[in-house]
């Protein structure tokens, strides 16, 4: 299990617990947070679960593959160099204490 | 006046994502969602590909878990049918003897499968795939030794579903009454092109072939497909996918307008201002000036829903969303963006000999949808490009080594001269 920190747009944060095998994706779903949309399941086909991973965040993240790259390619806020797929994020105790910003829109 | 009760008919994708956008745009009056199947909200792309194969199992499909209803405050009736909507009354029925009454109502009933008009129809082991259920009885069908499956339909579901049947070592035809597949949902380029990838994989394509019946043992089990061409095929096994109908059946008993699908206005508002109707029973007004659309994908049931649930909770704006659509077949990841019916002009860019390429289509000069097929990125910046107007004209896309990957990022989409 890990918790993890949802941070809105306007600054608000949510903070919940995820549990294995959930992704970060799945977290916000289940909580019912407004600003992951998550239209493909989690299959890495709509890039409408983009989040920017905090800038000071030492938390360690499992590598980007090629999909999850070329998706976010199109996603609707532009892509950072901290930008990730949350449904791409499994949760693992590791993760415990990340920091996610959600984008101002997904689709 | 605003809104303190909401009943929610059909507790599908759209369904279950208008009840959770009210609640999380902070509607705080009653949410009833009722659905007539006996499990909570699922997925349904996964039933025709990862489910049948066991790489996603019940809990990857389900779209939320119990706690969730509880925490929300959202009352899941599930298990039960609503028969009956009085507009005058503002209430609904159900079929167990129940009452609701609503502020307003969103019509989320989603489709049934059409049935094929041929003898035989009604003989054991003819399935067609929509529920949970059904896409359980055919897993275990599948889940044995080799069988004879034919599909009639070389639409999503029938070939998705033919693909993953021949990777799972059974004997697969598709009889399809059109010349090529996916006939009204692609460029005859993809379709020429997907049609050979699914032979590779030792799939048998029967084009322009129709089924004129369907014979069965004296038990009344499947036997084989009688083709109008006087071709017998055997099979132990035959799935029907030719298409679905929207279910507007209770809407029309209400006195609803309905017309292939619950006619709504851009705000998704039916004849009547406190019934929405959203997904794939709802006609909306798309496609171009004067015309009304009615689509069948995750993207455009869940877009809708957010669209009604912002106008419940008092905004709301027309719904301008661009349509998009996946596919997974011969282990191909397959993208669409737009409309591509109409078009006029088609450039493809790409490798297709290496899967991976798109098709751009134009209408008039305007791009008007992309087919991706191994190009994620093409597809998430077509749809962008198609939201901002920003693409690149037909000459523009047709110059040797163009790609949408480097046209965006060279010109991302702040301040640029839009073609809309
Ligand atoms: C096998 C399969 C594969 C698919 N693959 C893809 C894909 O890869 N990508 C994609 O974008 N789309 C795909 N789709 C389409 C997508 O699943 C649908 O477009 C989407 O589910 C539509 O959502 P909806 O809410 O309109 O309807 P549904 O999800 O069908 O929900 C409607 C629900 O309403 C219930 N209902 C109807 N009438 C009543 C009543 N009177 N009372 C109570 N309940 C009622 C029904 O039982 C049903 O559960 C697929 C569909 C199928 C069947
Ligand atoms: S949920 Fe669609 S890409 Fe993550």
């Amino acid at each position: 299990m890990a918790k993890i920190t949802y941070q809105h747009p306007d600054g608000t944060l949510t903070v919940v617990d995820v549990q294995a095998p959930d992704t970060v994706m799945r977290g916000a779903k289940l909580n019912n947070i407004d600003g992951i949309e998550a239209q493909c399941g989690g299959s890495a086909q709509c890039g409408t679960c983009h989040v920017y991973i905090d800038e000071a965040s030492t938390v360690p993240l499992p590598p980007m593959d090629e999909v999850e790259d070329d998706v976010l390619y199109g996603t609707a806020c532009p892509r950072r160099e901290n930008s990730r797929l949350s449904c791409q994020l499994p949760v693992t105790d590791d993760l415990d204490g990340l920091l996610v910003h959600l984008p101002e829109a997904q689709s | 006046m605003a809104a303190r009760s909401v009943a929610v008919i059909g507790a599908g994708q759209g369904g279950l994502e208008t009840a959770a956008a009210l609640r999380a745009k902070g509607f705080d009056g009653r949410i009833t969602l009722v659905g007539e199947e006996p499990v909570p909200p699922y997925q349904r792309p996964p039933l025709s590909k990862g489910f049948l194969t066991g790489a996603v199992g019940h809990v990857d499909l389900t779209l939320r878990t119990e706690s969730f209803f509880e925490s929300q405050d959202i009352d899941l009736v599930t298990g039960d049918r609503v028969c009956r909507i009085d507009l005058f009354r503002s209430r609904v029925e159900l079929a167990s003897g129940g009452r609701l009454d609503y502020d307003r109502l969103v019509l989320a009933t989603g489709s049934r499968p059409r049935v094929l008009p041929v003898p035989g129809a009604n003989l054991d082991g003819v399935l067609t795939l929509r529920t949970l259920a059904d896409a359980e009885e055919l897993r275990a069908l599948l889940d044995g030794p080799p069988r004879q499956v034919a599909v009639v339909g070389a639409g999503f579901v029938g070939l998705e579903l033919a693909s993953t049947a021949r990777a799972l070592g059974h004997e697969v035809t598709v009889v399809e009454a059109q010349p090529r597949v996916l006939a009204r949902a692609l460029t005859p380029q993809l379709s020429h092109w997907l049609a050979d990838r699914h032979r590779q994989q030792g799939v048998r394509l029967l084009m322009s072939s129709e089924v004129a019946a369907l014979s069965g043992s004296a038990s009344g089990r499947v036997e084989g497909v009688l083709l109008r061409d006087g071709t017998r095929l055997p099979a132990d096994l035959v799935v029907i996918g030719i298409g679905v109908l929207p279910r507007s059946e209770l809407a029309a008993d209400a006195g609803l307008l309905v017309g292939d699908g619950v006619l709504v206005d851009p705000w998704l508002r039916s004849s009547d201002r406190s019934v929405y109707a959203i997904g794939d029973c709802a006609r909306f007004p798309g496609g171009g000036p004067g015309r009304h659309i009615r689509l069948e994908s995750v993207q455009n049931a869940s877009d809708q829903a957010r669209c009604v649930a912002t106008a419940i909770c008092g905004g709301g704006a027309p719904y301008t969303a661009v349509p998009w659509f996946w596919s997974e077949q011969c282990a191909l990841r397959l993208q669409m963006a737009g409309l591509t019916a109409d078009h006029d002009e088609t450039v493809t860019v790409g490798h297709p000999d290496e899967g991976r390429f798109s098709v751009l289509c134009y209408r008039e000069g305007a791009l008007v949808g992309v087919e991706s097929v191994g190009r994620p990125a093409d597809h998430g910046i077509a749809r962008r490009l198609l939201t901002t107007g920003a693409w690149p004209s037909a000459d523009e896309a047709r110059t040797p080594g163009f790609t949408l990957k480097s046209f965006a990022v060279e010109r991302p989409s702040e301040g640029l001269p839009t073609h809309a």
